[in-house]
């Protein structure tokens, strides 16, 4: 299939939008052509989603003047160049996306694997169960029963490994008797990846109340992880039974010519495609309504977390009770009420469709944004670890060096791309304003480049790589990505700002920048220079603390941005000193219309 | 995508209401098509299972889970009542018997030779769900509900808090734009439903749920006070399970502000009516907001019936519409222009904007996703 490959038409079923994208080869490349969008119709009066995604081809059509649909139907193979299309694919997060639960014996170990693959496949992670995790056996069968999953992921003992403890966990989720989100009329999808010697019990135990499906063990022995088995099994009952059941997704499911991919499924294997490609280290971030997720590929090992009640419209008063009102206001270069803020939260929250009009209303919506994005990066780096509970070989040199296992795998002076997606990143008024939100978020250490997602085309390529890699991929740098540019932020700090922290060599000129300060250098896309960055003492810049590095750096929209600003990063504790500063960072980048 | 802007909020004078009953398990419904139903009527039922409570026999035991069989004198399935004997070891000539006795009344479960762990059930919970409105039963889910569905005064509010509760309609402030303040509050608004104004604060709303008043209707509150009120912080916006006593609807939004005239009004010409609210919304993926139904005379759902609902035209010059954000929020207009392509704001965003003159007489610029039309 993939040789054949002229004209790919994609579609993405968000929960509010519909967007369609058409990719053509053009010569040897693929770019993408067009986009179209409309409203999703998963709810009602519609309640079948295949009304949104024709709306969606039909702006296409008109956009290009092209005919993709006959009748209801999408015209496959393609007929001639301006007739039909040769493949349709498709990602979903209507209706709430794919919730799961999943259950594990040792809540370190495999019900964190467990976790690992249910967040892997694309699905929210409603709750984590575990044999220690100190809950009663009574409120595990309460949590059970009161949340309704999708399905649930049950996991527990390495092969050979303990069975009772699997057992008994099988036992309360039999006993909890849990029903399934969508209808009353099938079992819940439970997926049994733990020790292969508990199976015959678990069948015994499960098989008739719940519909039962057994993979590989997902964690065979403490120091493996096997995951794929458990992901494709999630993916194969996500189709079977969770989009089966949503509104028009059986037709749907029909049209596409390979699986509808769980929308953040398919975004992390683009990241992944992609790490793997350039063989780099990359963090892949999308905010977006209700939820946040994050994607890293660190030394080739993908992971992903997704902070279900993290985003900017639904979910935006969630970022205030998670982050306090203190953090929000933090990054306000002005004074605003706390009970001020409070209300226009809430407002957001009650009116999600709408949008900032005033300076100061997009500068508060940035805040939080920036809260939003840390907590859930946060969230991300507890959960993208290395194994737990892996035996180590000691000599006596290491006993002084008391190496945990399961520490995090993110490595900011190893990153080498931040991408960030979503509204808040992607339609910020000025590209640097998207830039600045993901350096105060993540603090990117050393030479990091950072991207946007365009027009949110991430999903619809992630499924087109399972396709066809290279065209994904191509398209990606082509189409999607805008490279917003390059930040050089030293590791270190000094005792005050404004003492020396960096000097940086481009050709002939030498910029110096102090402790505390931000530069903007424009370097347009596509240009790339080398540079030499010499820190000062207590400051390093490069991974084997290097104080003086040269390396080519890759321009962008925002040009270079210099953060002499330190990490770890503190803001000024002093209000007045604070606002200062912000306000001398926003005039330094050009963030804001003065 | 062409239309930007928010659908109103429903505000109507008459209009077809139609609910759906349904027990959260399959169950038995009790009345049938055609029964004509009060708010309190009972129209299904069903039982709950009870909570299971795990036990661990073999532990309690000191015996294997493989030879645990032998010690219990109960299979699945059986009754048991509290404190009788389900398992116990032979002792010694009799004596110094482990015994585990049933912390509840209820059914063995299962008992498990792996786990060595029974599964004890406690006697299931009856559930019923009434007809929440004064109503006709219309349709029939088999063992599952019914939708009943009456002709009544309408109003949807922009966010709630706690479920459904009945009650009459009573005003408490005689102009939309007054606040409710705690002195208004007397015992006589016990069972109410209280109509207010433009704010409504965690002193009134704590001295309203005090005295058993089931409701409040107004403008807005001060999230600050709702904090204080509910004790934390609302994080996603799904609400509705609070159990505070008192349903709360907001009409308009966070801060002091004036109900919508036309709300305003209509709650007032119905005085000392019954009707049903419900606090619970959802802001996700099937919107929820909360609302006032004041059933009618049922002859008049028929006429009704045959009347087609009037079809939005969205935007037009003309229209009337409400702004929904920052600067002008609340303010009410008339759209005199809706320029086509997009235009640059303060914020530097390219949107789509109509040009609207509001009551007071200014003349804005608002772009469209920020206003909400005022359908009549």
């Amino acid at each position: 299939m993939k040789d054949e490959l002229q004209t790919i038409l994609a579609t993405d079923c968000g929960s509010t939008t519909t967007k369609a994208i058409l990719i053509e080869k053009k010569g040897d490349e693929y770019r993408l052509v067009t986009r179209g969008e409309a409203p999703t119709t998963v709810e009602s009066p519609f309640e079948d989603v295949t009304r949104g995604v024709l709306n969606a081809i039909r702006e296409v059509e008109e956009l290009t003047n092209k005919k993709i649909l006959e009748g209801e139907k999408v015209i496959k193979p393609r007929k001639n160049e301006n007739e039909g299309v040769d493949i349709y694919i498709s990602t979903s997060s209507a209706g709430g996306g794919l919730q799961m639960m999943v259950a594990g014996v040792v809540k370190s170990m495999t019900a964190e694997s467990a976790a690992r693959a249910a967040l892997g496949a694309g699905a929210i992670v409603m709750e984590t169960i575990a044999s220690n995790d100190r809950r009663l056996p009574h409120q595990r069968v309460e949590i059970v029963r009161r949340l309704r999953p999708d399905m649930i992921l049950l996991s527990g003992g390495v092969d050979g490994g303990t069975i009772s403890h699997v057992a008994e966990l099988a036992e309360l989720i039999g006993a909890a008797d849990p029903r399934p989100r969508f209808g009353t009329g099938y079992n819940l999808p439970v997926i049994y990846a733990g020790n292969k010697e508990a199976r015959d019990i678990i069948r015994k135990i499960l098989e008739n109340k719940t519909d039962l499906a057994i993979v590989d063990n997902l964690r065979p022995t403490l120091e493996r992880e096997n995951l794929v088995p458990a992901r494709n099994k999630i993916h194969e009952l996500f189709m079977e039974h969770v989009m089966a059941h949503a509104p028009g997704y059986k037709k749907l499911m029909d049209w596409t010519d390979v699986s509808i991919m769980p929308t953040p499924g398919a975004v992390g294997s683009l990241i992944d495609y992609l790490a793997k490609h350039e063989e780099i280290d990359a963090i892949g971030v999308d905010i977006g309504g209700a939820t946040t997720d994050v994607f890293s590929v660190f030394g080739g090992v993908f992971n992903r977390t997704v902070s279900a009640n993290l985003g900017m419209s639904y979910s935006i008063s969630n970022v205030l009770a998670e982050s306090g009102v203190e953090n929000i206001l933090r990054w306000a270069p002005f004074d605003i009420d706390e009970k001020d803020l409070r209300n226009r939260i809430r407002n957001k929250m009650i009116r999600p469709t709408t949008i900032p009009q005033t300076l100061r209303e997009l500068e508060i919506e940035q805040a939080i944004a920036r809260e939003a994005l840390r907590l859930a990066f946060v969230q991300h780096q507890k959960m993208a670890v290395g194994l737990k509970g892996v035996q180590q070989e000691r000599t006596i040199s290491d006993t002084f060096a008391q190496a945990a296992t399961g520490i995090t795998l993110v490595d900011m002076m190893s990153l080498n791309i931040l991408i960030g997606s979503g509204g808040a990143l992607s339609h910020a008024p000025r590209r640097v304003q998207g830039a600045l939100m993901l350096i105060d978020a993540f603090l990117p250490q050393g030479i990091t480049r950072l991207g946007v997602d365009s027009i949110f085309m991430m999903p619809h390529l992630g499924v087109l790589a399972a396709v066809n890699e290279d065209a994904a991929i191509e398209v990606f740098y082509k189409d999607c990505l805008i490279p917003l540019g390059t930040c050089i932020a030293p590791v270190g700090n000094a005792k005050r700002f404004g003492l020396p922290c960096v000097k940086i060599t481009i050709g002939d000129e030498e910029l110096r920048v102090n402790y505390g300060d931000m530069v903007r250098i424009p370097l347009g896309i596509g240009e790339n220079k080398m540079v030499n960055i010499e820190t000062e003492r207590g400051f390093y810049i490069g991974p084997n603390k290097e104080r003086k590095l040269d390396t080519e750096i890759s321009g962008g929209v925002s040009g270079i941005i210099i953060d002499a600003r330190g990490r770890p990063f503190h803001l000024p504790e002093n209000k007045e000193e604070r606002i200062n500063k912000l306000s001398e960072w926003i005039k330094a980048l050009d963030v804001y219309p003065a | 995508m062409a239309h930007a802007y928010t659908p109103g909020l429903k505000v109507t004078k008459g209009t077809i209401i139609a609910r759906e009953r349904r027990l959260p398990l399959k169950g038995e419904v009790v009345v049938s098509i055609g029964d004509n139903v009060t708010c309190d009527t009972i129209v299904a039922r069903t039982e709950l299972p009870g909570d299971v409570q795990p036990i661990n026999l073999a532990g309690l035991l000191s015996v294997s889970p493989q030879d645990l069989e032998g010690y219990v004198l109960k299979k699945s399935g059986d009754k048991i009542k509290k404190d009788e004997v389900i398992a116990e070891t032979k002792g010694i000539f009799g004596l110094m018997k482990t015994q585990v006795k049933s912390p509840i009344d209820g059914v063995i479960e299962s008992i498990s030779n792996v786990t060595g762990q029974a599964i004890l059930r406690n006697p299931p919970t009856p559930v019923e769900v009434d007809a929440y409105i004064d109503a006709k039963v219309t349709k029939l889910f088999e063992n599952e509900g019914v939708m009943v569905e009456t002709y009544a005064t309408f109003v949807q509010g922009i966010f709630g808090i706690g479920g459904e509760a009945k009650g009459i309609i009573t005003p408490i402030v005689d102009s939309p734009d007054k606040p409710i303040t705690i002195d208004m509050i007397t015992p006589e608004h016990k069972g109410k439903i209280i109509i207010g104004g433009s704010l409504v604060t965690v002193d009134v709303l704590r001295k309203a749920a005090e005295i058993g008043c089931v409701g409040i209707v107004v403008g807005g509150i001060w999230d600050y006070d709702l904090k204080e009120f509910l004790g934390y912080d609302i994080g996603v916006a799904i609400t509705g399970s609070e159990e505070k006593g008192i349903s709360l609807i907001i009409t308009e939004g966070f801060g002091e502000m004036a109900m919508a005239d036309k709300t305003f009004k209509l709650l007032i010409e119905n005085k000392d009516n019954k009707a049903s609210i419900n606090g619970a919304t959802q802001i996700r993926a099937g919107v929820m907001r909360p609302e006032v139904i004041i059933p009618k005379e049922a002859k008049q759902v028929e006429e009704e019936k045959g009347k087609k609902d009037k079809i939005s035209k969205g935007l037009e010059v003309g229209s009337s519409i409400r702004i929904i954000r920052e600067p002008h929020f609340g303010s009410i207009g008339k759209v005199t222009n809706l320029p086509p392509e997009l235009q640059k704001i303060e914020t530097e965003a390219k949107v789509r904007i109509l040009e609207a003159e509001l009551e007071s007489g200014e003349k804005v610029k608002v772009p469209r996703a920020n206003v909400e039309l005022i359908e009549e």
